[in-house]
């Protein structure tokens, strides 16, 4: 850029100078103003250099001071989280998505699933569900800070036949001291042990049959739950939970009270470094009207029953866990147990909308179910659960599954399990499932 | 009579008051073994300090267990490293302890690598990269210049949640330093044969030791961080210790010992085992002796052929 310039000068210098001589003294006042313009041209060119040049430094400065984080003396700050983006306080909630699916073989037809001496709500999700490749449900949760005195979640299941339903959806506090936290919104009860617990944490690919019968699965509920924690070095929660009642034993109905009221108590401790316990006891009221119960008649037919009365039901939980030295990452075991007791009276209905055949019914229903789990090798698990139900009937519904799973991380985890299960009077059913079961994004901890 | 006697006893139980004993200490939860020995140190009797991991645990996988969680509900002060090591367990605690003064931003809740400069800051944050810490790496206990910092920051955060017992967390700030400055310069003596000592690390845990000690890291065992070493991998370090050899090879005391062991027998080197945190050996029992055992470690292998 500069180098032709003087040259072109000094051209222009040359031409200037083959003027013929009557313009010499003009041509010597032009020598003048040209090596004038030339000398500030030069200059001018030269300050620019300079400029750019000092531009450079600055900018090779910058990038070299990038990477080298300059703290010469610590921060006052109480809080300075150096990653916003990655912290789950920080102002974009905590996301994440849990992605699950399952390969299911089944002797049985699992359409026609039943546990016999069981009447199970119309449309549960019970028994094995379908057969071969399936999608479960995808999970996405969001959880953050809403203020300085609450806290917020959601878990949203979106279904493979794509419907959406909200698992989970509820406000908690975060500042009510004294040991209370006060929830409110839809979330899963906070009876016995695994009823809390989302399905993507289970040890087995589906849940306890005494579950199945008389929590519907998973009891949750919308509703308000209130727990205190007892300010002594035992843990000891007691918890309080009203709420609508809408999903079984309950029924949603038009009411201005509470359909459902549960009371919760835990405790636990440690015993040594290596083992740790926690057991407690819970009761749940719950009230139903017209609530459709799936049956069949005596000639095998499909009827539905329509149960209006109150429900109670009682559930006595215990998990007891151990690693050695209290370190779980090589091998720990966690052995559970959980018994449940369901007693409803009231009126039936028999073959509502059919014969229509009204009386007062009582009926009581308890079931227990024991399960273990022992990591053997870092990320190797295997599980043994068996279970029973003790029906009015004489028939015993039995079932027994073994679970191996590796998790190649604490959010992966690849499952094949074998069951026996005996729900059904005469059709034993041997199932085998394959499983997957990972998690993307911040998912928050899980509980104990 | 009897309504001045009745006034007579609320009277004198106030006067009573003033001579009652002092109020009671200030109860502590530390996450591991290393501040909860900081705040001893810094606290004495003036604090109850519990500790929820032992030195034998790794702090990554630790679970909310009951007895957590009833701790938390009664402390005053919880002492963690921060820096997402305890993301596992320690907002579950706080969310089901019920407890105002100890959540994410209070003044009860401190959080020590705040208070350092932190190394192996991630240039991309992704879970395929293993178990990456967002804010860099988050053991910072291996340094003492680091526990310095901290106890600074501590002994202000004790003074602040105490205020009536300012002048006494100042006084043992002050002898904890002036211990803390003389073992420092009888450890910088100490350990002037490690500079430059090349050494393989089985998990990333010890980025602040070397760079206090002037070690060098040539290679670790773990492919990511967090996943635990496979044969292949071993294998690989193996040949790689051919072209850049290694004098020792370091793990925690939480940590299964056979990588090392393996890489130890196939490499000729000695396999250190350091404590990491107060309570990981016979002569770590508090802060002092945890740092005169892990440098008697490193100069007996060091010094050793």
């Amino acid at each position: 850029m500069i180098k032709p310039l003087p040259a072109s000068l000094a051209l222009a210098f040359v031409y200037a100078m083959g003027q013929p001589l009557a313009a010499r003294a003009d041509s010597a006042a032009d020598i003048a103003t040209l090596r004038a313009e030339m000398n500030s041209l030069r200059s001018a060119y030269e300050a620019r250099m300079q400029a750019l040049e000092q531009r450079l430094q600055a900018a090779e400065k910058a990038t070299a001071a990038l990477p080298a984080p300059a703290v010469p003396s610590p921060p006052v700050a109480a809080t300075a989280p150096a990653a916003l983006a990655a912290s789950p306080s920080s102002f974009n909630p905590a996301l994440s998505l849990i992605v699950s699916g399952l390969y299911a073989r089944t002797s049985q037809d699992p359409s026609r699933y039943r546990i016999s001496g069981v009447a199970l709500p119309v449309g549960a999700e019970a028994g094995p569900g379908t057969r071969g490749f399936s999608l479960a449900e995808t999970e996405l949760g969001l959880s953050a800070s809403i203020d300085p005195w609450w806290r917020g979640a959601a878990i949203i299941a979106l279904h493979a036949d794509d419907r959406v339903s909200v698992e989970e959806a509820y406000v908690q506090t975060t500042a009510l001291g004294a040991g209370l936290t006060l929830k409110a919104g839809r979330f899963f009860s906070g009876l016995g042990y695994l009823n809390a617990q989302h399905a993507h944490r289970w040890d087995f690919v589906d849940n306890p049959l005494a579950y199945q019968a008389m929590l519907g699965t998973q009891f949750g509920d919308d509703g308000v739950q209130l727990t205190w924690l007892a300010p002594t070095d035992q843990f000891i929660q007691l918890g309080m939970e009203l709420g609508r009642g809408r999903s079984f034993p309950g029924s949603d109905g038009s009411r201005n009270g509470a359909g459902m009221l549960a009371l919760t108590a835990h405790t636990g401790a440690d015993l040594g470094i290596s083992h740790s316990w926690r057991a407690g006891l819970s009761v749940l009221n719950a009230k139903a009207s017209d609530q459709a119960l799936a049956d069949v008649d005596a000639l095998g037919n499909g009827i539905t029953n329509a149960f209006s009365g109150r429900t109670r039901v009682w559930v006595a939980d215990a998990v007891w866990k151990w690693a050695p030295n209290g370190n779980a990452t090589r091998t720990h075991f966690k052995l559970q147990g959980e018994w449940l007791r369901s007693t409803r009276s009231g009126s039936l209905v028999q073959d509502a909308g059919g014969l229509n055949l009204a009386a007062p019914y009582s009926a009581s229903l308890s079931g227990w179910y024991v399960q273990g789990v022992y990591q053997f090798m870092p990320a190797w698990r295997l599980g043994l659960r068996t279970e029973r139900l003790d029906p009015a009937g004489a028939y015993r519904p039995t079932k027994h599954s073994l679970m191996l799973d590796f998790n190649a991380s604490e959010f992966s985890r690849l499952r094949l399990q074998l069951a026996q299960d005996r729900s059904r009077q005469g059709a034993a059913d041997r199932q085998v499932f394959l499983q997957y079961q990972m998690s993307l994004g911040a998912h928050g901890a899980h509980g104990y | 009579m009897n309504k001045s006697k009745l006034l007579c006893v609320p009277l004198a139980a106030l006067l009573w008051l003033p001579m009652a004993p002092a109020q009671a200490a200030l109860r502590v939860l530390a996450c591991e073994p290393e501040w909860g020995a900081l705040v001893q140190e810094l606290g004495g009797a003036l604090v109850e300090v519990a500790v929820a991991t032992t030195a034998l645990q790794d702090p990554h996988h630790i679970q909310a267990k009951p007895s957590l969680i009833a701790r938390t509900r009664n402390a005053d002060l919880v002492v963690c490293t921060g820096a997402e090591l305890e993301v596992g367990w320690l907002p579950l605690l706080l969310q089901q302890s019920g407890n105002a003064k100890v959540q994410a931003g209070q003044p009860g809740n401190f959080a020590a690598a705040d208070h350092v400069r932190k190394l192996d800051l991630p240039a991309q944050l992704d879970r395929s990269q293993g178990d990456v810490h967002a804010a860099g790496n988050p053991h910072i206990q291996t340094d003492p210049r680091n526990i310095a910092l901290v106890a600074v920051a501590l002994s202000a955060r004790l003074k602040q949640i105490d205020p009536a017992n300012a002048a006494a967390y100042a006084r043992a700030q002050a002898d904890f330093s002036q211990r803390w400055q003389q073992a420092m310069a009888r450890w910088d003596v100490q350990a002037v044969p490690l500079k430059g000592l090349p050494v393989v690390s089985q998990h990333k845990a010890f980025v602040y030791l070397y760079d206090w000690l002037g070690l060098k890291e040539v290679a670790v065992l773990e492919p990511k961080p967090g996943v635990e070493p496979t044969a292949s991998h071993l294998q690989g370090v193996l040949a790689s210790l051919k072209a850049t050899p290694a004098r020792m090879v370091l793990f925690a005391a939480y940590q299964d010992a056979r990588p090392s062991d393996w890489l130890s027998k196939n490499a000729g080197i000695a396999a250190v085992k350091l404590p990491f945190t107060v309570g990981g050996s016979e002569g770590a029992k508090d802060l002092f002796g945890l740092f005169d055992d892990t440098l008697s470690r490193l100069l007996a292998a060091g010094a050793a052929r």
